[in-house]
This record gives C-alpha cells, sequence and structure tokens, in this order.
C-alpha cells in the first residue's frame, strides 16, 4: 500500500501520471516534463514536497545537539529564520541523510529530511539524544496529527505569485534573502528550494494545503511533478540522496565539502573518519558531446583511471545530456572523457558540477 | 486513453506493426509507449541490412526520466529507418504512429498473424 500525500487527489484530478516514489504515489509529471522544467525556469511552478519530513527539534539543549549531529556547523545560524544545509554522517563518515536545519530560536529549531530515511532518520536523532543525555525533544510533523504539507513555489515569478495568493505573507516575506524562513500565522515560509531558481517553499497545516495548491494554480502558477524536480536539480548541480551519496559515501566524495565545518574544534559524528580518509574522489559534471543520454551508473573512463556517473538525464535549458559524477582525483575541468553506455564509449566534457540557475545556462 | 489503430498489429513489449503493400513491415512504438515515457530525447536506430531474430533488441528510445529497449517484434532484415524520429525525438510523443522507426523484410510473413490485434493490445495497455 503506497503512502500518499494530503495532495494526493489534487494531482489526480490534474491528470498527473503517478508513480512509486519510494513507497510514496506521486506525480512524476502532468503532461510534458520538459515544459514542466521550463515553466520553473522562465516562469513558475510548483511541487507537491509533503513526502518529506518536517522534524521539530525543542529543548534547551537544541545546539548542543545539532552541533554534535551534523557535519556542518550550526553556530553559523545567528540570525532567528536563516537556514543551514547540511549531512548527517555516521560513524564511517558516511551520510545518512542531507537535510536543511532553520534556526528559529535558541530552544527550537526545525529540519527538513527527506521521505525514504526519515523514519531511520529519526530513530538516529532520538539515539543521539539518549546517549548524550540530552534536553532536546524530537518530533515528525509529517505523518499523524499536528502535520504538515508542503508546497514549493520555484521560478523567477514564484514570489509574485505567493504574495498574490498569500497577501498577508508579503510584508514579512519580500525582505527574505536565499536561505530564511519567516512564520506567519499557519505559514512557514523558506526561501529554500531544489530548482537553482528564486521562491518558496511553504509549510502549513496539511489540511489546508489542497486550498492552497488549488488557489496557486488559479493563479496561474503551473502543477510539475518529481520528473521536472529531478532535472531541475541535476541541472542546479544539486545532490540527491541515494543517488549521488548515500551512507557509503563521504560528504568529501560528494561534492559536499562546502557544507563540512571542519576548522574548529567542534567534534561531530563521522568527523574523525573524514579526518583520517581525506578526499577520495572528486564530484564533477559532464557533458556528453556524441549523441545520447547521461544515467547513473554508467562508467566513466578517464586518463586517471574510472569513474562513476551518479546521476544523469537530459538538460532541457542545455538541449544536451548531463550527468554529475564521481572521479578520480586529478581529473580536470575541461578534460575529454569516455562514457561507457551500452557498450558503446561515448565522448563527455568535464564541467563544474553545475549546468543552470536563475533560467541561465552557466556552462 | 492512449490510442490503438485497429489495423496495425502489436507485442506485448509495446511495439507496433503495419504490413505495407510491398511485403516489409513498418514498425514503432505505440501511444501508450510513448505517453508511459514522457517527453522522448534520443532515438537510437539499427542499421540498414542489419538481421534480427524476434524479441531482440533493435533500437533504444530514451526519454528525459528513462531508457527504454525498442524489440524486434518478428524476425527480419532491416530495409529502411527513420532518421526524422531520430533527429526530432518529440516527433514521437506527438504522433507515435506518424514516426516509425525502421522498416524490416521479415523472415517469414506469417509471423505477423501471431502478433496482437488491437483489442488483445489494448487489454495489455490497460493492465500495465
Amino acid at each position: 500500500m503506497l503512502k500518499k500525500t494530503v495532495l494526493n487527489a489534487a494531482h489526480r484530478a490534474m491528470n498527473a501520471r503517478m508513480v512509486d516514489f519510494g513507497g510514496w504515489d506521486m506525480p512524476v509529471n502532468y503532461g510534458s516534463q520538459i515544459e514542466e522544467h521550463n515553466a520553473v525556469r522562465n516562469n513558475c511552478g510548483m511541487f507537491d514536497v509533503s513526502h518529506m519530513c518536517p522534524v521539530d527539534v525543542v529543548g534547551a539543549d537544541c545546539r548542543t545537539f545539532l552541533s554534535r549531529l551534523v557535519a556542518n556547523d550550526v553556530a553559523k545560524l545567528k540570525v532567528s529564520g536563516k537556514a543551514l544545509y547540511a549531512a548527517m554522517l555516521n560513524d564511517a563518515g558516511g551520510v545518512i541523510d542531507d537535510l536543511i536545519i532553520y534556526f528559529l530560536t535558541d530552544t527550537r529549531f526545525r529540519i527538513v529530511v527527506n521521505a525514504g530515511t526519515a523514519e531511520k532518520d529519526l530513530a538516529w536523532m532520538q539515539a543521539k539524544v539518549a546517549e548524550w543525555k540530552l534536553d532536546v525533544t524530537i518530533t515528525q510533523r509529517r505523518d499523524g496529527a499536528n502535520n504538515l504539507g508542503i508546497i514549493a513555489v520555484q521560478g523567477p515569478n514564484a514570489r509574485a505569485k505567493v504574495w498574490e495568493v498569500l497577501p498577508q505573507t508579503k510584508a514579512a516575506t519580500a525582505g527574505l534573502k536565499a536561505f530564511f524562513a519567516a512564520e506567519v500565522d499557519q505559514y512557514f515560509i523558506a526561501s529554500t528550494g531544489y530548482t537553482g531558481e528564486d521562491g518558496y517553499e511553504i509549510m502549513m497545516p496539511a489540511g489546508e494545503a489542497e486550498a492552497l495548491w488549488n488557489k496557486l494554480n488559479a493563479a496561474g502558477v503551473a502543477p510539475c511533478g518529481l520528473g521536472a524536480r529531478d532535472t531541475l536539480r541535476l541541472e542546479a548541480g544539486m545532490n540527491l540522496y541515494g543517488q549521488d551519496m548515500d551512507e557509503t559515501v563521504s560528504p568529501l566524495d560528494a561534492g559536499l565539502a562546502w557544507t563540512v565545518s571542519l576548522n574548529t574544534d567542534r567534534d561531530f559524528v563521522g568527523k574523525a573518519a573524514l579526518v583520517t580518509n581525506g578526499q577520495q574522489k572528486q564530484f564533477l559534471g559532464l557533458i556528453l558531446l556524441d549523441k545520447g543520454v547521461l544515467r547513473g551508473h554508467q562508467k566513466v573512463m578517464t586518463k586517471q583511471g574510472d569513474g562513476e556517473i551518479t546521476s544523469g538525464s537530459f538538460s532541457p535549458t542545455l538541449q544536451q545530456s548531463i550527468a554529475l559524477a564521481r572521479l578520480p582525483l586529478g581529473v580536470q575541468i575541461g578534460d575529454e572523457v569516455e562514457v561507457d553506455i551500452r557498450g558503446k564509449a561515448l565522448k563527455a566534457k568535464v564541467t563544474k558540477p553545475v549546468f543552470a540557475r536563475n533560467g541561465k545556462a552557466v556552462i | 486513453m492512449s490510442n490503438v489503430p485497429s489495423n496495425l498489429k502489436y507485442t506485448a513489449s509495446h511495439e507496433w506493426m503495419l504490413l505495407n503493400a510491398d511485403g516489409s513491415v513498418t514498425v514503432g512504438i505505440t501511444d501508450h509507449a510513448q505517453e508511459a515515457l514522457g517527453d522522448l530525447v534520443f532515438v537510437e536506430l539499427p542499421e540498414v541490412g542489419a538481421h534480427f531474430d524476434a524479441e531482440k533488441e533493435i533500437a533504444v528510445v530514451e526519454s528525459v526520466k528513462a531508457a527504454a529497449d525498442v524489440y524486434a517484434p518478428i524476425a527480419g532484415t532491416v530495409t529502411e529507418v527513420n532518421q526524422a524520429a531520430a533527429d526530432a525525438p518529440e516527433s514521437v510523443n506527438q504522433d507515435a504512429y506518424a514516426a516509425w522507426l525502421f522498416k524490416m523484410t521479415p523472415d517469414n510473413v506469417a509471423d505477423l498473424d501471431k502478433m496482437l490485434d488491437a483489442a488483445a493490445y489494448q487489454a495489455v495497455a490497460d493492465a500495465a
């Protein structure tokens, strides 16, 4: 039995093509995935991301807890509303999950974790609270009473559309720089996203999500499925948990070194392993020069040895196939490499791992 | 609902076939297949002159989200490929029965009689 978000009926009413996404019955598209992708790059689109799990962290020891729990440093969170992208590691330095932490007050933070990892994440967090004997209460907000729905509205016109539909939120959100959140009445509105475009991710009581979804749609916001969400995040060079990294992969080998704060004497789970192992691989982009489509798990052959594509698809913005790949150290941006696609060695160029943002190609 | 023309033959792996007056067979993927794959972005066609046994991988269609093999519906030799479909993969989304992929001369034209008719294929597509 697949799990359903509170917007399931709304997706079906909009003729979405539904798929089993890690046990969730989710829309992959509502027609053309490429049109949905372009709507977000050029105008505005919305995604149901209510399968992701908000987690409230409350108590006197919140900062101590989070500072030991994740590889990024919550000491960077000084202003209420500020968000931090971080990896939660196991003792071996592998990524249990990547998540966003919102700082609300010194005794109240909110974390949003991935859908497929939520149960193990919660169990891990609860175990650490007990092990470290901290005054912290962990409460998931996805299932059961008091659950939240999440709608991501993304694109250059996203903010204007949200203010059109929720005018009462404009004053509090108009000045939000990227990676901040504001709470207005029942809405938790964050200037975060997974597309490389401006926009908001809006959390609200689950029972109100369908009304907001339909109002946004009436205002001209295109419903977009997980298909477009994947090509948008790939173009933006954003990692997907389970594909670009998992519990066997160090954040240093997954392009996440910028989220790992090693330069203070702060200890965190996995730090010792990261320091011991260092960086073993590079996380870079590829553009296919021959015809075809790059896909996850294809072998990449370089002068320095073999690597592997972790995510690949067709880029609607570049009109070429692109990929994120884990490659041997020593490979340089600009190098020409070969990718094994169904037994043929096709040519690809190594790039930095970001292809398009804010409506434009950046390659 | 996907379109299943009654003048064509079908496979359970979502290819369609049209028997031409010259004895050749035109092959493409069905409307149901293009709809399930979503926006196509790459089509790899077989070599003209190559022989394929039935149910062997003969072509590849890739959408933004996935790659799918196309299988030779019957044994035969490829006589012609539709380069226009490879140059504009979206044409398969627009009309899967106009944007054929290749033509083949069957080893045994009677093999076509074993293929699914429209009603039988519709049942396959409905169950998918």
